[in-house]
């Protein structure tokens, strides 16, 4: 029995981490993202499922707190926005470099430096290009809606479980923090510490027993051969993503002639900005890559193959057009349209920059 | 009688402790980490915790400490191992949980996670290995190098005016309410060695009865960082680490001496 509720972007979230039997939330307040730690801390999860919240003392503890949970074998996530992501890289890639399952909100605000508290898609570099130090992925998962925002926390896991690495919810401070109806899921059983043990006690640091080796958690490899061998062992991890865990959305590109790319909040835009395209008689589509990283390029290889020009529409000054423009391999003009500084763009400039910029 | 005739279980004071591996150590002879790791494997092979116990290794000498204790470990970034700990701690309530940490990593780049995990009362243990300078990047000042002492990044001396005050993190934290039993040893004798022994296994005591957070400093040497012989630098660490830094219990059961 699902749940319906009227419910902002970050509450959705929160209460879809206890629904999941996360085990624990370490965190950060800043803005737009609050919400998520304010309503954890008002649920009481630890009566509810035994869940431990805590509010760290920077987001560099917050991080370390789920590296050291984590490696544990145990469900933890945190939340931020922009300019506290930065500060968590260091433990991200230390996450990622250890091999260990987390997951990490980002709720977007604009940049660069303290910027605004506003919404954009201005992270997206940071987010699918690694972002920390070292050759490593991120596996992203971009909502829409605050539907997405509930239902990706269980998603990110099973990803972050399956592969054993740090997967990355990109939101922004409008999905955060808009009200919609959310379905939420029936409260699922947390592990116990004996269930956690027998699923991952092959790897995870719970205390040796005399039966097996002892478990060491770590990301150093002095030796170079041992530490390529480890960069290969990532870079085989992310190839199997694409394979087996590459999402996307497709609105009206059956026929489309013009096609716009878009996640997450852009995404939403840019479908009204479809069908007030179709309403003018201009056949256009859209693909939203719902996985960042994978992003979908054999999609998009295809599409261009039948569209006469793609408009990447992303609330930044150009960042995933470059993914797009590498995934066409210049087959069809690609254009960005994007605002800054939190503004969003309307359905009629999106649009407007269709015409002016693919069109012509 | 020879020498193979006199080492025998029984007449053994010391020995290398069960839950050592065969690893050889990385530290330079005459350092005192492996005192340190060797007296902490002996606490938890003699408590019978083994396999309740995790340990959160840091940056610097002792950051291969999992190399060489034959338990679950793992490694944490610069700093952190506070942070890291306190989640295994709250997550796993019912384990041992320790640090092991030295000046660099705990009193400096981890001065924010130290003070607020004590803070917190975290019940964990925490091993602060204090040699007064950074000894794996090669022997750079730290916040406890003394005043006047030579490091390549004081190569003059430590001066107060620009580059402050060694650091007492140990009788700052012990100021805080979370944290139960701070103590100061160190183990470059067998009789230090055996009263450094006795404060982890209070230490680990105290995790047991969830007594909140217990901090062992263990002033050490650093042969190789202070350019001297180990003897040279013992007696050195007695005649200026000890005034600044002397032994002997801080806070014992949350009340200050």
């Amino acid at each position: 029995m699902s749940e319906l509720k009227l419910m902002k972007g970050n509450e959705a979230l929160a209460e879809a981490a206890i629904r999941a039997g996360v085990d624990a939330y370490f965190g950060y307040p800043i803005t737009p993202q609050s919400e998520v730690i304010e309503y954890l801390m008002t649920e009481r999860p630890e009566q509810r499922t035994g869940m431990v919240v805590l509010q760290a003392e920077s987001e560099l503890a917050a991080i370390n707190m789920v590296y050291g949970a984590a490696s544990t074998g145990k469900k933890v996530m945190t939340s931020s926005s922009s300019p506290g992501i930065s500060l968590k890289l260091e433990g991200i890639s230390y996450i990622a470099g250890a091999e260990l399952p987390a997951v990490i909100v980002n709720v977007v605000r604009g940049g660069p430096g303290l910027g605004t508290i506003q919404p954009s898609q201005a992270d997206y570099f940071q987010s699918v290009k690694g972002g920390g130090h070292g050759d490593y992925k991120l596996y992203v998962l971009a909502p829409s809606s605050v539907q997405e925002m509930a239902d990706f926390v269980e998603d990110a896991f099973k990803i972050a479980f399956k592969y054993r690495a740090p997967v990355l919810i990109l939101s922004d401070g409008l999905i955060g923090q808009m009200m919609e109806k959310v379905n939420l899921k029936d409260q699922q059983k947390r592990l116990t510490d004996e269930e956690v043990i027998k699923l991952n006690g092959n790897w995870a640091t719970t205390g040796k027993p005399k039966t097996r080796e002892r478990n060491i958690i770590t990301s150093l490899d002095l030796q170079s051969e041992k530490m390529e061998a480890r960069v290969h062992r990532l870079m085989k991890k992310y190839e199997r993503m694409e394979q087996e865990d590459l999402r996307y959305e497709e609105y009206q590109t059956e026929d489309a002639e013009y096609l716009f790319v878009a996640y997450g909040s852009s995404a939403r835009i840019a479908q009204k900005a479809v069908q007030l395209a179709r309403a003018k008689g201009i056949k256009a589509g859209l693909l939203r890559p719902i996985t960042l990283f994978p992003f979908p390029k054999k999609v998009l290889l295809n599409l261009a193959n039948q569209v006469q020009g793609i408009l990447s529409v992303e609330l930044n000054a150009g960042q995933m057009v470059e993914d797009v423009r590498l995934s066409v391999e210049h087959k069809v003009p690609v254009e960005h349209f994007g605002r800054t500084g939190g503004i969003i763009h309307t359905p009629e400039e999106v649009l407007e920059a269709l015409e002016q910029k693919i069109i012509k | 009688m020879n020498v193979l005739d006199i080492i025998k279980p029984e007449n053994q004071v010391f020995c290398k402790s069960k839950l050592m591996t065969d690893t050889t150590l990385s530290y330079c002879p005459g350092c005192g980490h492996g005192t340190a790791h060797n007296l902490t494997m002996e606490v938890i092979d003699e408590l019978g915790i083994c396999e309740n116990t995790i340990g959160v290794a840091p940056v610097g000498c002792s950051v291969l400490a999992y190399d060489f204790m034959n338990i679950d470990m793992t490694q944490a970034a610069h700093g952190r191992a506070p942070a890291v700990a306190t989640a295994i701690a709250r997550t796993w309530p019912k384990k041992y949980v320790f640090t092991y940490q030295g000046d660099g990593d705990l009193a400096a780049i981890g001065t924010a996670e130290t003070i607020h995990a004590c803070n917190r009362g975290e019940n964990i243990v925490i091993i602060f290995i204090n040699n007064g300078i950074y000894g794996m990047t090669g022997g750079q000042m730290a916040p406890t190098t003394l005043e006047g002492m030579h490091s390549s990044t004081s190569p003059y001396g430590r001066e107060i005016k620009t580059m402050g005050s060694p650091l007492k993190i140990t009788e700052l934290i012990s100021n805080l309410p979370g944290v139960y039993y701070v103590t100061r040893q160190a183990v470059h004798t067998h009789k230090h060695a055996r009263k450094t022994k006795k404060a982890i296994k209070k230490a680990f005591e105290n995790t047991r009865l969830k007594k909140g957070l217990s901090f062992i400093e263990i002033v050490s040497n650093c042969n190789s960082g202070w350019k001297m012989t180990p003897n040279e630098a013992n007696i050195w660490m007695e005649e200026h680490m000890f005034p600044y830094f002397p032994l002997g219990d801080i806070k014992v059961n949350g009340i200050l001496k």
